[in-house]
């Protein structure tokens, strides 16, 4: 009792194909559902992938900073007298404290020797003003290791006009907000005033510009290298106020910003937890585009249910005279199982090639906005996968669609049959 | 010499639309290369006997053995597979598959069977067809051959996995009397040369006289055999 039976196969092959207008009807609406699967999939998971890519490819899965807040033991718990006893404070105040993230260095070692930890860069963000002429602008400077930035977080795709080797290789030079450059009319060349918070002063070359794709971070934000912003703050080569992590596994993230606040008693933050929305839209996208699919992949089902019952009305006497020569009802019912299934893989396959193709010609189609840079045409995703759950979700349907019109030939009496006429 | 085929006390009843008892203990045996034909009237139940008979109705009480092996309570698999080696059938009707050649449908039962390879069962089934004289029709769709032929080829088809017994159900009675008398040549030379044993329903009292044996049945019983 082999599966796949030879004989039985090459009877499905010939009843198949001695009705190839239905069969191919019948098939045609397995390749319909299939390919707009296979199409809808690869594009909804590329889009998917490039919006999520533009937050999450360029956030560390932890983050850890220094918070500036109120102290969380107040003195007064501290005193004996007022022990066990219910304490009301009004008005209290944040700490005065440093934004120098402590134990800095002593974190970055000891997460160096982290087997988790893909990579760790240092960050030095300091707030300051573009000065152009009279105008000043509010801004957010960050410095930090260029090229290892670049590798762990594609610092890379988001300049325009320049390379981040022209960063690493300048201590004066900036990478300017896009957004920045376009209000204070700067191109690439061209020099900025930088002015820190405490009023130190830097004339700094823009060597490219930055377009995150998200007009108010473009607004806001420029690049330099980390020595410039500590020399900006004032500060020594140990100042640095954030620590970006990347982990090999992304899922790990949560757990390990929890054991480093609990170790190091730091603030972090897992990249999960500060971009929840994005996981929610990507499943909800992603519901959708299966749910169609499906949809589609039943009306496909309905009509092999419908072809093969007719087909098994009008073959009621050979299903007959099988039976009288030895054929079984199992042989009988994988016959037009097997015929169903040929259907759904036949068409599968075709709508598989379909879907290919016509994703391919999406992902050949322009597609740019100022928004995103490095993009000229259509994402689409063509993760092999998609295919495979493709061709899986159409033998499974063909399969129930087919199910129970052959148990039905199975069970045929061949004696009604034989005698009836 | 021991019986092809026996049958003992067979009983059967219909329920529906009332209760009829179609079969009244009927006790039969066909011995090998013998020719059997069954007659009585319309109704008598001798289509039921032969199905019975035939394996394909299980809904009988009695005993019933083939060549020596008892087949009441089989499992539905076993009597297939019994079927498919030791009983060949013909009926009025040809029942040849239409999408399959002539050869092919001479050669499903023994592909089924799976006993000997395709080479082999190939040219088993094209000497069936020389034997019965329609060899040249062998790759002809089975709608493009005459009536005649599609019986001869039906006949090929029972005969292609040397069946102890064949079983037929009016084989004649859809033929003009040429063809009816050639179908009963075959059917001689099938029992005289190959030892397979008959079994036929008929009505043709033609058909029968010519036969070694006639079973006559009337309401359920046999009257005389």
């Amino acid at each position: 009792m082999a599966l796949f039976n030879p004989l039985l196969l090459g009877i499905a092959k010939t009843h198949l194909l001695a009705r190839k207008k239905q069969s191919a009807i019948a098939a045609l609406g397995v390749t319909f559902g299939i390919g707009v699967f296979i199409i809808m999939v690869s594009f909804m998971t590329g889009l998917n992938g490039l919006l999520d890519g533009l937050i999450l490819n360029r956030t560390p899965h932890v983050r850890i900073y220094n918070e500036v807040k109120q102290s969380e033991r107040q003195p007064i718990e501290d005193l004996a007298a007022y022990k066990d006893k219910a304490h009301i404070i009004h008005s209290i105040k944040p700490k005065n404290s440093q934004l120098k993230l402590r134990n800095g260095l002593a974190i970055r070692a000891e997460l160096r020797k982290d087997k988790r930890v893909k990579g760790i860069t240092p960050q030095v963000s300091t707030r300051i003003f573009y000065q152009a002429g009279a105008v000043q602008l509010n801004g957010n400077l960050a410095g930090m290791d260029v090229l290892e930035e670049a590798r762990l977080f594609n610092f890379q795709q988001y300049i325009v006009g320049g390379k981040p080797e022209d960063l690493a290789s300048n201590e004066n030079a900036i990478v300017l907000g896009a957004g920045v450059a376009k209000n204070l009319s700067l191109q690439v060349g061209d020099y900025v005033q930088i002015v820190s918070i405490n009023g130190s002063r830097e004339r700094l070359k823009i060597v490219g510009l930055f377009q995150s794709g998200l007009a108010d971070i473009d607004k806001v934000f420029s690049y330099c290298n980390i020595g410039t912003a500590q020399r900006l703050s004032g500060e020594g080569g140990d100042y640095f106020t954030d620590l970006h992590l990347k982990l090999h596994d992304i899922e790990a993230a949560a757990g390990m910003a929890e054991e480093l606040r609990n170790s190091w008693g730091v603030n972090a933050i897992d990249i999960k937890t500060a971009n929840a929305q994005f996981e929610t839209g990507t499943s909800i996208r992603n519901m959708i585009t299966y749910a169609v699919s499906f949809a589609l992949l039943i009306v496909a089902g309905f009509g092999i249910y419908n072809i093969l019952n007719m087909l098994i009305y009008e073959k009621m006497p050979d299903i007959a005279i099988l039976k009288a020569t030895g054929f079984s009802s199992g042989d009988v019912q994988r016959i037009f199982l097997y015929q169903a299934m040929m259907i759904g893989f036949v068409g599968a396959a075709i709508g598989l090639a379909f879907g290919f193709l016509a994703s391919y010609g999406i992902s050949q189609a322009p597609f740019e906005t100022e928004a995103l840079p490095t993009i000229k045409t259509f994402p689409v995703n063509f993760d092999p996968k998609f295919y495979i759950i493709g061709i899986i979700f159409a033998l499974i349907t063909t399969f129930l669609a087919g199910f129970m019109p052959s148990r039905k030939a199975g069970k045929i009496d061949p004696v009604d049959i034989l005698r009836g006429q | 010499m021991k019986p092809v085929l026996e049958a003992r006390n067979i009983r059967k009843k219909f329920f529906d639309p009332v209760e009829v008892e179609i079969l009244r203990g009927l006790d039969l045996s066909v011995m090998p290369g013998e020719f059997v034909s069954i007659m009585g009237k319309s109704g008598c139940g001798k289509s039921t006997l032969l199905y019975v008979l035939s394996t394909m109705d299980t809904q009988y009480e009695g005993e019933l053995y083939l060549a020596g092996q008892a087949l009441q309570g089989e499992k539905p698999n076993e009597l297939a597979r019994i079927r498919n080696q030791h009983i060949g059938f013909v009926f009025q009707f040809h029942y040849l598959l239409p999408e399959f050649s002539v050869l092919k449908n001479v050669m499903l039962p023994a592909l089924k069977l799976g006993l000997k390879s395709a080479e082999e069962i190939e040219h088993d089934a094209m000497e069936k067809l020389r034997l019965l004289d329609v060899q040249e029709q062998a790759l002809k769709r089975a709608t493009q051959i005459s009536g005649g032929q599609k019986q001869r080829v039906a006949i090929a088809r029972a005969l292609i996995n040397n069946p102890d017994i064949i079983m037929g159900d009016e084989p004649t009675g859809n033929l003009d009397s040429k063809n009816a008398q050639r179908v009963f040549d075959i059917f001689r030379e099938i029992t005289s040369e190959q030892k397979q044993s008959l079994l036929i329903v008929t009505h043709d009292q033609d058909f029968a006289a010519k036969t070694d044996r006639i079973i006559e049945m009337a309401d359920g019983t046999i009257v005389s055999s």
